[in-house]
């Protein structure tokens, strides 16, 4: 049994490191806009295309196409946050929620009349690459992002408390209307949040693509287990979204474990709707952003 | 609400058209988007109840639409039932689910984008579960027998079942008008605009809350039946998809959430530029769709009330410059 434990738990682990960064972007968003973006998860999906496209077009490996992708989608995130979440949504909490909605029926949609609905992966020569651990195999590409998930949450908490930048989002996630008087660009710095909340999406989906698979409704099955993660974290919390991530990774393993593979996903949303029910605020405070 | 307003009255106008247009040119294609247009209608009717009047968004109504559906198809195959007795059961059903997301929403205070979110999650575990288990056809769905006439709940042809969802679309249409006149309405729209103030003059908030997702749930699963019974097929991805549940709010929203028209207006509003861009541009999937995300884009943008708002909006301020300027003079 134990046998059959210890590498779907290590497996989670690996899977729920990406899910902790994606979840990392979204409650950025969160905690200092108080924006659920409902787009997050299509972000994802067009990253993993622009990361597959990168491949098959340029023969970028993905971890070469990383800090493209996820320059690119800093500056995309910035420009939707600026001219379009905030133009077309007036403000307003409840039309910002449908602004990101049509956003994400846009480019899911989009990729579907595009790119079909087949399901595309990429080859590269170390998917199939195994690091012993303990009892189990780990397959490398998995051991990376993990790393690379970790890392990332690093640089976020550094970058958010050590820097002016940081400093500045802060205040604005704190008190918006005293942080404009003390003489901080707020429309800029929401839209440097979302530009680097969306830079996240960039570099998850660069790490994902070496063991994953792109369709156009993957952005949906993600966005769910991000919100998943960011409310079991504490909507806001950078340390307790990573926490979530790697919970429900491992959460979503033994499930698939225990109750068959179509199953398994049924462990994510129930930990989702009882953490709404019975512990909103998450498992972890949240602190100012 | 006595005396319907010049707005009200052009959308009535313009909606009685598109109703009997089908009857009046006959064909395949125009049958079938119809049909469509309509039964989507009772569903983003049905939203409109909680999202419009009650002030609760939700981003799951699948899970209502998705449980009439399957549940009169259960009865039907494993049971044999009567398809008139399944039907009053679905819909029974979808009240009961409405109810049930409901009361373990509301009893822990899920409000606005939390509710939103816990919403699309049932409608996500429902999917999940009826596309896993024998009982509802797992992977390959749930076919009714093939068993022609009126007897049984199935339709002689598509003109049959239009007039179906057409009598289906004016009874919810009926039934949303009842429930925004009656107390229980006033009560859902002061829930809407202030819950706190609601509360402090003595309305149940949790209970004008919970019977708005029951009275809704019943009008969704009466739009899962009649689906059910025109298409004799449901599996999990039609019944419980994310597509329905964003089909649901889109109409009420692009057309104005909370009137009574709005709903019916922003349906056939959104199927016909979807129908105009099938024919325009090519029938790829999911392009309609991206139309749709554009058109409720630009109503977020120009018009916060939908377009009922802008039909409301055709003689008002005229009305308002006639009452304000004599108080103006000296």
């Amino acid at each position: 049994m134990l046998g059959l434990v210890i590498p779907a738990i290590l497996s989670g682990l690996t899977t729920g490191a990406v899910y902790a960064l994606v979840a990392l972007g979204l409650t950025l968003i969160y905690g200092v806009l108080h924006i659920i973006n409902f787009a997050h998860g299509s972000l994802l999906m067009a990253a993993l295309y622009a990361a597959l496209f990168l491949n098959m077009r340029l023969g970028l490996d993905p971890y070469v196409a990383l800090p493209i992708v996820t320059v690119l989608f800093f500056c995309l995130g910035y420009a939707l946050q600026r001219w379009v979440v905030d133009t077309f949504s007036h403000g307003r909490d409840a039309n910002i929620l449908l602004v990101t909605l049509a956003i994400s029926i846009i480019i899911d949609n989009g990729a579907l009349a595009l790119f079909t609905s087949n399901t595309r992966t990429i080859d590269v020569p170390y998917a199939f690459d195994m690091v012993e651990i303990g009892p189990a195999f780990v397959p490398l590409p998995k051991l990376v992002a993990f790393g690379a998930a970790l890392l990332f949450a690093g640089l976020l908490w550094l970058l958010m408390r050590h820097t002016r930048l940081g400093t500045a989002i802060r205040a604005v996630a704190v008190e918006k209307r005293g942080a404009e008087l003390m003489g901080i660009d707020v429309k800029h710095t929401y839209a440097m949040c979302f530009g680097i909340g969306t830079a996240c999406v960039g570099a998850a989906a660069c790490l994902l693509l070496p063991t994953f698979y792109v369709t156009p409704q993957v952005g949906y099955a993600f966005v769910l287990v991000a919100f998943t993660t960011v409310v079991l974290g504490g909507m806001g919390s950078l340390g307790g979204a990573l926490v979530a991530g790697l919970l429900l990774g491992v959460i979503e393993a033994l499930c698939g474990l225990f109750l068959g593979e179509t199953l398994g996903q049924i462990g994510i949303f129930a930990a989702f709707i009882l953490t709404l029910l019975l512990r909103p605020a998450g498992l972890f405070a949240p602190r100012a952003a | 609400m006595g005396r319907l307003d010049p707005g009200g009255a052009v959308a009535a106008l313009v909606l009685a058209l598109c109703a009997v247009s089908p009857f009046v040119l006959p064909s395949d294609a125009w049958i079938g988007f119809a049909v469509n247009a309509v039964l989507i209608s009772v569903l983003a009717l049905a939203w409109n109840v909680t999202g419009g009047f009650a002030g609760q968004m939700s981003f799951g109504h699948a899970a209502l639409y998705g449980t009439g559906a399957y549940v009169a198809a259960m009865l039907q195959v494993r049971l044999g039932l009567n398809p008139y007795l399944a039907a009053v059961a679905g819909v029974a059903a979808g009240a009961g689910i409405g109810a049930a997301i409901g009361a373990l929403a509301f009893r822990y205070g899920l409000r606005g984008s939390y509710f939103a979110l816990v919403t699309l999650a049932f409608a996500e575990v429902l999917r999940i579960l009826a596309s896993s288990f024998e009982i509802t056809g797992a992977g390959s769905g749930l076919t009714l027998p093939y068993r022609p006439g009126l007897a049984q709940f199935q339709f002689p042809d598509r003109y049959a079942a239009y007039a179906f969802v057409l009598a289906l679309c004016l009874v919810a249409l009926a039934a949303t008008a009842a429930v925004k006149r009656s107390r229980l309405g006033s009560n859902m729209i002061a829930v809407r605009e202030n819950e706190e103030a609601a509360a402090a003059i003595g309305i149940d908030a949790f209970r004008v809350k919970l019977l708005a997702m029951a009275i809704s749930g019943a009008i969704a699963g009466a739009a899962g039946v009649a689906y059910l019974q025109i298409q004799l097929f449901i599996d999990a991805p039609i019944a419980y998809g994310s597509l329905i549940s964003v089909e649901a709010l889109l109409g009420p929203i692009i057309g104005g959430a909370g009137t009574l028209l709005g709903p019916i207006l922003g349906t056939v509003v959104l199927h016909i530029v979807g129908e105009v861009v099938k024919t325009g541009i090519g029938g790829a999937p999911g392009l309609n769709l991206v139309f749709y995300g554009a058109v409720l884009l630009v109503i977020l943008r120009f018009l916060p009330n939908g377009l009922m708002g802008l039909l409301g909006g055709l003689r008002r301020p005229a009305r308002t410059d006639a009452a304000t300027r004599p108080a103006e003079a000296p």
